[in-house]
């Protein structure tokens, strides 16, 4: 009963979105959640424009069409008495309706021409950030400044998300639109955004900055933004890249130049101090404790937080050949991937492969015994 | 001997007017009403299959959260719904609407290969029972979307070969329908029956028939080489090795774009017979419809990178993929209008297949507005792999291609059975079922504007509402086809007897009214008399 309530109640609010559509005064949440976003950045206010053109252009075909038709059902009917005509052509009719709709699409093609050329032009950019999609999260490069990290679910929304978790998504904050670590932008500066991927397609978007671009493996393809004024900006993978592609959303926090400087000393600093020394040796103990962190974030996605893998598909871990057999097998396989496994090299540093690998060979009951140092993985490297 | 021959033959011919009994007359049939109600029974199993996992998937995204299926098998959902009501539904169905009709709309004894048209339809069931076994396999069915791009799809388990090898069937299928469709057509007509005079049904099967054969070797060399790339070491789509993720992509939608008007184009043909029977007037502009059948045909094999947007051609090949979609407006346009000029002024009944192509003539129109909005690139960037293309696909495939096969079942059914279908439960059925299939598609419009990708298993907050309201049609929609189911085997089972003419005045629209109800088991043993032709309109 009261989700028949709240239906009702949706159809009222929906009739009074689709009168404030033009506006774009919608929300955007709950039964406000019906037109694209206005938008952020110059492209997308142009999408925005041109959609609403076509929009209010097809209202208006509709209007005329269902019109007509609503007309003919109404009056035309044998219960009315009504003797058939039996005209079956008009050429003059048949001549405007085709050459009247011809020229309403040359008055449509203009401006979507005017816009396409408008988004396509990544030139006289002032910074270029590189986007890669990796399964399932997105990787972020800065390449003027060096900074490069990951970017993945944030931790509440995945615990969330899992099958059974019980957890009601309504009161997780930004339920599925958070990550761990958000991409940083300055606000008015042109920013030439790179997109390829490591493994399958992706797709990176960003409603509000009004395009989305196919991230493709091998190759690289790009796209500008200029976002106006600062804030947090959120959006999803929108092609699909297999069992996670729901989960690997995508924020971008834009700044103020000065706080964006801010961010990049900060960053580059953290990132002086996340150096580890690679000489020092762990225990056993440290090295699992920090593998099965590790694990959970870069491994569990397809050989699941059991190390069961999916049959078929993703290989176990508990018991594989590799983890039990000789360790130069193993990090071939985790430093250089195969078919769909990545290639970690460039994603973990010498001490996060060692741990993760010890917690492979020595979780899930596999137990082999051998703690793998970093300075191993230099070696094998 | 030569005379005793003759006599023999004669003998055997006599004794074989009715069908063989039992299980076998239906396995080794070569007849066409047989081979028709074969197909038309596959397409209904397998709509109801196919639903069932649509049910599955709307189940889901009733509310946020994930609380039935894993995502994995959320995935393989989409692609296997999407591969058997497009494959296993609505194709079939279209196929055994042409084996019944064709041979009686011009004319003919049967159709002209018969004992290809028996294997092109026992060829589909190891199709597809080779297609759900997969569901089973080690790593489960593919889950890539049934676009089945690369490099995602070569992360299927075992059931890739077999999902490659099941288009495979379902392509060689598809090609002999078509080229026995196309042979009829050109060889069987009647004497009178010219080109031109051809009901518009006939015609538009026949360029669905060209649009198969040339496209479905494509989408079979295509899947082929994802073959060759897992199991045999090549690399055409592998960038590492020299290939291009996005060449499978346009070999696909090479295929892909035709394909969707395949499954729409006898629709059309359906439509254009049923309005003017219940307007009570001749079809307006037969020929400007059969030329733009014809245009829609040939301008579907030159818009296909409108279907990728986003992989980042260059500018020139998103402006003409532009400007060549936008142009498929007007031809489609010329149909609707056409559709209306005959509605006008005619003497209008509402019966149950009247309803459904009304129904058809405004759900389409709308599905063809939101198509425009998407030939424009820039425009499409937003929409592209949201649900607004979701809302836009189903409102040309549901109230478009599958309500053409409502009205078309109970347009022929008392011809098919002869006996009136339940006008009343006909009439039920339409309701729910129009009214549901709304309040399921139509706020996917909204949630993909404001921002909600396509194939995810679960979804932020905000798109909560629309979400539930969606599921509450697809539930509603599912569990009303069951009245369908029940008014097709009541018909069988018994009824008002029909007429031959079965509609008012529905003699002047086409030869199957001229035939008995049901017609005899060889539809025209002698060839109609011409002035039964010359009087068509």
């Amino acid at each position: 009963m009261k989700k028949t309530l709240q239906l009702l109640a949706g159809f009222w609010s929906v009739l009074w979105g689709v009168a404030n559509a033009e506006t774009g005064s919608g929300t955007g949440v709950g039964w406000g959640a019906l037109n694209l976003p206005a938008g952020v950045t110059p492209d997308s206010h142009d999408i925005h424009d041109l959609h609403m053109t076509i929009l209010w252009i097809c209202v208006g075909i509709g209007i005329l069409v269902y019109g007509i038709l609503v007309y003919s059902l109404i009056h035309h009917r044998k219960s009315k008495g009504v003797v058939p005509a039996t005209f079956h052509e008009n050429t003059k009719w048949e001549i405007v309706w085709t050459i009247i709709p011809f020229l309403i699409l040359i008055a449509m093609a203009i401006p979507a021409t005017k816009v396409m050329i408008k988004v396509y032009d990544t030139s006289a950019s002032d910074m270029t950030i590189k986007v890669t999609g990796y399964q399932w999260k997105w990787r972020y490069t800065y390449l003027d400044e060096g900074i490069d990290f990951f970017s993945s679910l944030d931790a509440k929304s995945n615990e969330a998300r899992q099958l059974g978790s019980k957890i009601d998504p309504a009161t997780v904050e930004h339920y599925l639109l958070n990550v761990d670590k958000p991409l940083v932008i300055p606000a008015n500066k042109k920013i030439r955004v790179l997109l390829t991927a490591a493994d399958v397609l992706h797709a990176w978007w960003v409603p509000e900055f009004g395009w989305k671009k196919d991230a493709i493996p091998g190759f690289i393809t790009d796209g500008w933004i200029k976002v106006e004024k600062p804030g947090i900006y959120r959006g999803q993978c929108a092609e699909l890249c297999g069992r996670d592609h729901g989960f690997m959303p995508i924020v971008v926090v834009v700044k103020t130049e000065d706080e964006y400087k801010q961010w990049v000393a900060a960053e580059k600093g953290k990132q002086e101090v996340g150096k580890v020394d690679a000489s020092k040796q762990l225990t056993l103990d440290e090295l699992t404790a920090k593998g099965k962190e590790f694990y959970a974030s870069n491994c569990a996605a397809c050989h699941g937080a059991e190390g069961d893998g999916v049959p078929g598909v993703f290989p176990a871990i508990k018991g594989s050949k590799v983890a039990l057999g000789p360790l130069a097998d193993h990090l071939k396989l985790v430093l250089h991937g195969k078919a769909a496994m990545p290639a970690f090299k460039d994603q973990l540093n010498d001490v996060e492969i060692a741990a993760v690998v010890t917690y492979q060979r020595n979780g899930f009951g596999n137990k082999k015994g051998d703690s793998i140092q970093p300075a191993d993985i230099q070696a094998y490297k | 001997m030569s005379v005793a021959t003759h006599d023999d033959i004669h003998a055997h011919d006599h004794h074989d007017h009715g069908p063989a009994k039992g299980f076998m007359r239906w396995v080794t049939t070569t007849n066409h009403k047989d081979i028709g109600t074969l197909y038309l029974i596959t397409g209904l199993i397998m709509f109801f299959v196919g639903g069932a996992m649509a049910l599955v998937i709307r189940a889901e995204l009733f509310e946020p959260g994930l609380q039935y299926v894993d995502p994995h098998f959320f995935n393989q959902m989409t692609t296997l719904h999407a591969l058997i009501m497009v494959f296993g539904a609505v194709m079939p169905a279209f196929a055994g609407l042409a084996n019944w009709m064709i041979p009686m709309m011009i004319g003919a004894p049967d159709m002209a290969l018969p004992r290809m048209n028996n294997w092109s339809f026992w060829l589909l069931p190891f199709g597809f029972v080779m297609l759900s076994s997969t569901l089973f396999m080690d790593g489960g069915a593919a889950a890539a979307g049934w676009t089945l791009y690369p490099p995602l799809v070569l992360q299927t388990g075992n059931a890739l070969p077999f999902t490659v090898f099941t288009v495979h069937i379902l392509g060689m299928s598809s090609i002999m329908a078509a080229i026995n469709i196309i042979v009829t057509v050109f060889n069987m007509r009647a004497p009178g029956m010219t080109m031109m005079k051809l009901p518009l049904f006939v015609w538009t099967w026949v360029i669905t028939a060209f649009l198969l054969i040339a496209v479905m070797p494509v989408f079979a060399g295509a899947v082929t080489m994802l073959l060759t790339d897992k199991y045999f070491g090549t690399s055409f789509f592998n960038a590492a090795g020299g290939g291009d993720p996005v060449l499978y992509q346009h070999l696909f939608w090479f295929f892909g774009h035709p394909e969707v008007y395949i499954l729409i184009l006898p629709s059309f043909g359906i439509i254009s017979s049923i309005i003017p029977t219940f307007s009570r007037k001749p079809l307006f502009g037969y020929a400007s419809m059969v030329y733009a059948t014809a245009a829609i045909g040939l301008l579907s094999f030159i818009v296909w990178a409108h279907h990728q947007y986003t992989v980042g051609m260059p500018l020139a090949g998103e402006l003409y993929f532009t400007y060549a979609t936008m142009l498929i407006a007007v031809p489609t346009g010329v149909k609707v209008f056409n559709w209306l000029a005959t509605m006008w002024k005619g003497a209008m009944t509402f019966e149950t297949p009247m309803l459904y192509a009304i129904a058809f003539v405004v759900l389409f129109t709308m599905g063809g507005f939101t198509g425009l909005m998407m030939s424009i690139s820039p425009a499409d960037l937003q929409y592209h792999d949201t649900y607004f293309i979701v809302a836009h696909f189903h409102y040309v495939l549901v109230p478009g291609a599958v309500f053409a096969l409502f009205a078309a079942t109970y347009y022929w059914l008392p011809k098919w059975t002869g006996h009136m279908y339940d006008e009343k439960l006909g009439k039920l059925h339409f309701w729910l079922t129009t009214i549901s299939v709304n309040i399921c598609f139509f706020p996917q419009h909204f949630v993909g504007l404001a921002g909600m990708p396509r194939r995810i298993p679960d979804y932020a907050v905000q798109f909560a509402e629309f979400n539930a309201m969606s599921s509450v049609g697809a539930f509603v929609f599912g569990f009303s086809q069951l009245i369908f189911a029940y008014v097709i085997y009541k018909a069988i089972k018994g009824g008002e007897k029909a007429t031959s003419e079965v509609w008012e005045g529905a003699e002047a629209h086409g030869l199957e009214w001229h035939l008995p109800s049901p017609p005899p088991y060889h539809s025209w043993t002698e060839a109609p008399a011409e002035n039964l032709i010359s009087d068509l309109h």
